[in-house]
Formats: structure tokens, C-alpha cells, sequence
């Protein structure tokens, strides 16, 4: 498989704190690849610097064969919007719409329809479980709702990558099987390759493979554990 | 785990064959060994030995697997019984697992037992994927996730345990050798 995203030696500071110490990392069309490890080792650093909502200070993200680091900043945006759907571990809805309208909104911002907006968010909204839910503000939605709901949005446009950062972190068990089975099913499906960012070893396991990080570098022995 | 009692549970709705119950024990127990004929057989013996169940009939000139067994009265009640056990929780901590680190660190050093854990959690790790894609499998029967989770659920708690001992192995290694 060759890849469809890939990060080459990948650095990022804060200030003077090293996040990223030269990480490689690929992902093929259809391929999950989970990113393990404990707390503060940069899983989340090295998500957002691939999905292009961070900068790098060293090393290059390619998607598509393009180095995406060259790119403006509007076209780094074009493409989260078109090809690339985002889910954080608490749901980030826009809190004045309702469900179907926050899952409908990267439809609408795409160019569709409302009305096929509108039904295509509804499917998605039934896929999780959420369908009763589909005209309530996220304000009056529990927060494994939101998180379905949130899910939805993400998958809703079919993006060819998928970045998930502990998506399930908050939700109870068979709600986690709801999000991470409809994530599976766009991978195998769609051919939408997925990172996975996550500490649990029964999240991992829905992955093809593991990259396991420790302080800002791929551990070769997959288990990110601090010697 | 006792097959004797899954197949009391399965006469328990009406009289079977012994090819049958095996068939039915490798159905509604997936990921469970499959039983061996023999096994069966063996077992049915010792149950109509004990009362628990009866010969109900034979088809045709016969042969071990054209009998067919209904459980008894007395095969109900042992039934009901198990059933309404509930199982001690383990008083002992007894695993390989646990038994092979300490081994390790007491016959060579903390790098053997870290190398040990390194790979029983690739091992793990790698059952724990193939099962989760069973159970995501989109022809996947109730059956078969209740079946995975099971696993998966031991697995975790395993591949847990691996993790903060690999934590541990070297003030463990204090403690063993000191
Ligand atoms: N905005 C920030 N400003 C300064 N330092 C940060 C910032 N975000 C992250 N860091 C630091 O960068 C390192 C990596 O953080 P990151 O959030 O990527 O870790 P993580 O692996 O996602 O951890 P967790 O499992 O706790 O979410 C940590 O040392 C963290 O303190
Ligand atoms: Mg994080």
C-alpha cells in the first residue's frame, strides 16, 4: 500500500518544550493506524500537525504528494473542510444549531443542497444511534449524544482521512463500539484512512497497526512506555 | 467450565442426538473449543450413569450416534442448581504470566523479564486485533461478539497488567533480588 498521508521527521516545539523529536509516520487509503502512548508524549501534537491545523517547525507532511506545509493557510483549510473530517474526544458542536444542522453544516459549507443536506445528516444521525436526538441543541444532549453526533459530522462529507483523537475517551463501552464500528465501516467502505489517537489497548485493537510514541519519538517496541 | 452442563442445558428443551449436541455446543458457544465426538459420547455415559439423563429412543439398526438422551427429573434439578451457583472469584493469584516475570528476574535480570513482557504484549496485542475484527465483521452474529468481548475482556486485563509491570520490572527487580 503506499501512502496517502505521511509525516517525514516531524518536529514541533512549544517554546522551548519539544513535542515532536523527528516522528515518521504513513497512512494508505483504508488503513487505520493507531497512535498509542502515555500521557504528554505528543499524540495530540502530532494529529493536529498532520491534519494541517498546526505547523511543523522541522519535517514534512505529504498528502497526496504534496508537501500540505507549502500550502497558504486558506488552502490548508480547504482541504480539512473537503478531504479531511476531525473528531476530538468532546464533540466541539456549535451549540446555537441543532444535531442535524451541525451534522448538515460541512454538506452545506461543500456546496449541497440543503434538502440532501439535510437527509444525508439524518442517515448519518440513524447510523449512531441518534436519530431522537436529531432536532435537540447540543445543550440538551448527553455527552456520549453529542459525541455520536459529533462523529456524524466528521464522517458526513466521507473524507479520505479521518483524524480521531481519543474519540471514544468518554463514552461508556457499547457507545464506543457505535462510533469506532461506523469508523471502521468508512475505512473499509469508503477507503478512508484513519488515525487513531488513543491510550486504551481495546481502541488500538480496532487498528490495522499500532505506532506507539514515548517523549516526542516513535518507540520501535510499540509500547511507548517510558525505560 | 463443565460440558456436562451445557449439555443438560441443551436436552433441557426436548431430546437430541449425540451428533446434534455437539453440533449445537460448537454453535452457541463460538471461540469455545469444538467438542470431540468422543468427548460427547464420554460424556452422555457419565450423565446416564448418574441418573441425569435417558436414553429416549434409537433411530433406525442404531449405532452410538443414532441414540438419542432426554435429560431426567433429577437432571433438571442438577441443572437448576448450577445455575443458581455463583462463582467464587479466584483466591489465589495464579498465572504464567506473573510466574514467568518473577522467574525472569530471579534467574537473569530485569532486561529478560522486559523482554519477556515486550513480547507477550505484541501477543496479545495481535490475538486482541483478530478479534476485534471478528466481532466487526459485518456477518458477526450476537453469538460471536458476546463470544469476542469475553475475550477481549481478558485480553485487556492482561495486556494491562503487562503494561505497568514493564513500569515496575525494575523496582521489582529490587525487591526479588534484594
Ligand atoms: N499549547 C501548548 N503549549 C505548551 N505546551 C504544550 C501545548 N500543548 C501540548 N504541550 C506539551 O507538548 C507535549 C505533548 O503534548 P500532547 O498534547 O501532544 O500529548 P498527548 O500525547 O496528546 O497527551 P494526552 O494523552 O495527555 O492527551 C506535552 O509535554 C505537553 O505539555
Ligand atoms: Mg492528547
Amino acid at each position: 500500500m503506499s501512502a496517502l498521508l505521511s509525516g517525514t521527521g516531524l518536529v514541533r516545539n512549544y517554546g522551548a518544550t519539544p513535542a515532536l523529536r523527528g516522528i515518521d509516520l504513513e497512512v494508505a487509503a483504508g488503513e487505520i493506524v493507531a497512535v498509542t502512548g502515555p500521557s504528554g508524549c505528543g499524540k495530540s501534537t502530532l494529529l493536529h500537525c498532520l491534519a494541517g491545523i498546526l505547523r511543523v517547525d522541522g519535517g514534512t507532511v505529504t498528502y497526496r504528494d504534496q508537501d500540505i506545509g507549502l500550502w497558504s493557510e486558506a488552502a490548508r483549510s480547504r482541504l480539512r473542510r473537503t478531504e479531511f473530517g476531525v473528531l476530538f474526544q468532546f464533540g466541539q458542536l456549535v451549540p446555537e444549531l441543532t444535531a442535524v444542522e451541525n451534522v448538515a453544516l460541512p454538506l452545506l459549507l461543500a456546496g449541497t443542497g440543503r434538502r440532501e443536506a439535510r437527509q444525508t445528516a439524518l442517515d448519518w444521525l440513524g447510523r449512531l444511534g441518534v436519530a431522537e436526538s436529531a432536532e435537540q441543541r447540543p445543550g440538551t444532549m448527553s455527552g456520549g449524544q453529542q459525541q455520536r453526533c459529533a462523529t456524524a459530522r466528521a464522517l458526513v462529507t466521507e473524507p479520505r482521512v479521518l483524524f480521531a483523537d481519543e474519540p471514544t475517551g468518554a463514552l461508556d463501552v457499547l457507545t464506543g463500539e457505535q462510533v469506532l464500528g461506523q469508523i471502521v465501516r468508512v475505512a473499509r467502505e469508503q477507503g478512508t484512512a484513519v488515525v487513531l489517537v488513543t491510550h486504551e489497548s481495546s481502541v488500538a485493537a480496532y487498528a490495522d497497526r499500532e505506532v506507539a510514541l514515548r517523549d516526542g519519538v516513535v518507540d520501535p517496541t510499540g509500547l511507548g512506555l517510558a525505560r | 467450565m463443565s460440558t456436562a452442563h451445557v449439555l443438560l442445558g441443551l436436552l433441557a428443551a426436548g431430546p437430541r442426538h449425540g451428533y446434534d449436541l455437539k453440533r449445537a455446543h460448537d454453535d452457541r458457544l463460538p471461540r469455545a473449543k469444538p467438542l470431540a465426538y468422543g468427548q460427547v459420547y464420554a460424556t452422555l455415559g457419565r450423565l446416564e450413569r448418574d441418573g441425569l439423563v435417558t436414553e429416549a429412543g434409537q433411530d433406525r439398526e442404531g449405532g452410538p450416534d443414532r441414540t438419542s438422551y432426554e435429560i431426567t427429573e433429577e437432571g433438571r434439578r442438577h441443572l437448576d442448581a448450577w445455575l443458581s451457583a455463583v462463582d467464587p472469584p479466584a483466591p489465589y493469584v495464579t498465572s504464567e504470566l506473573f510466574s514467568k516475570v518473577v522467574v525472569a528476574l530471579l534467574a537473569a535480570d530485569a532486561g529478560r523479564a522486559r523482554d519477556y513482557l515486550v513480547a507477550q504484549r505484541a501477543a496479545h496485542m495481535s490475538r486482541m486485533r483478530e478479534l476485534t475484527t471478528a466481532k466487526t465483521e459485518p456477518g458477526a452474529g450476537v453469538g460471536d461478539v458476546v463470544a469476542a468481548d469475553y475475550a477481549i475482556g481478558h485480553l485487556e486485563a492482561d495486556l494491562r497488567w503487562l503494561q505497568t509491570t514493564l513500569a515496575r520490572v525494575a523496582d521489582l527487580q529490587k525487591e526479588v533480588t534484594s
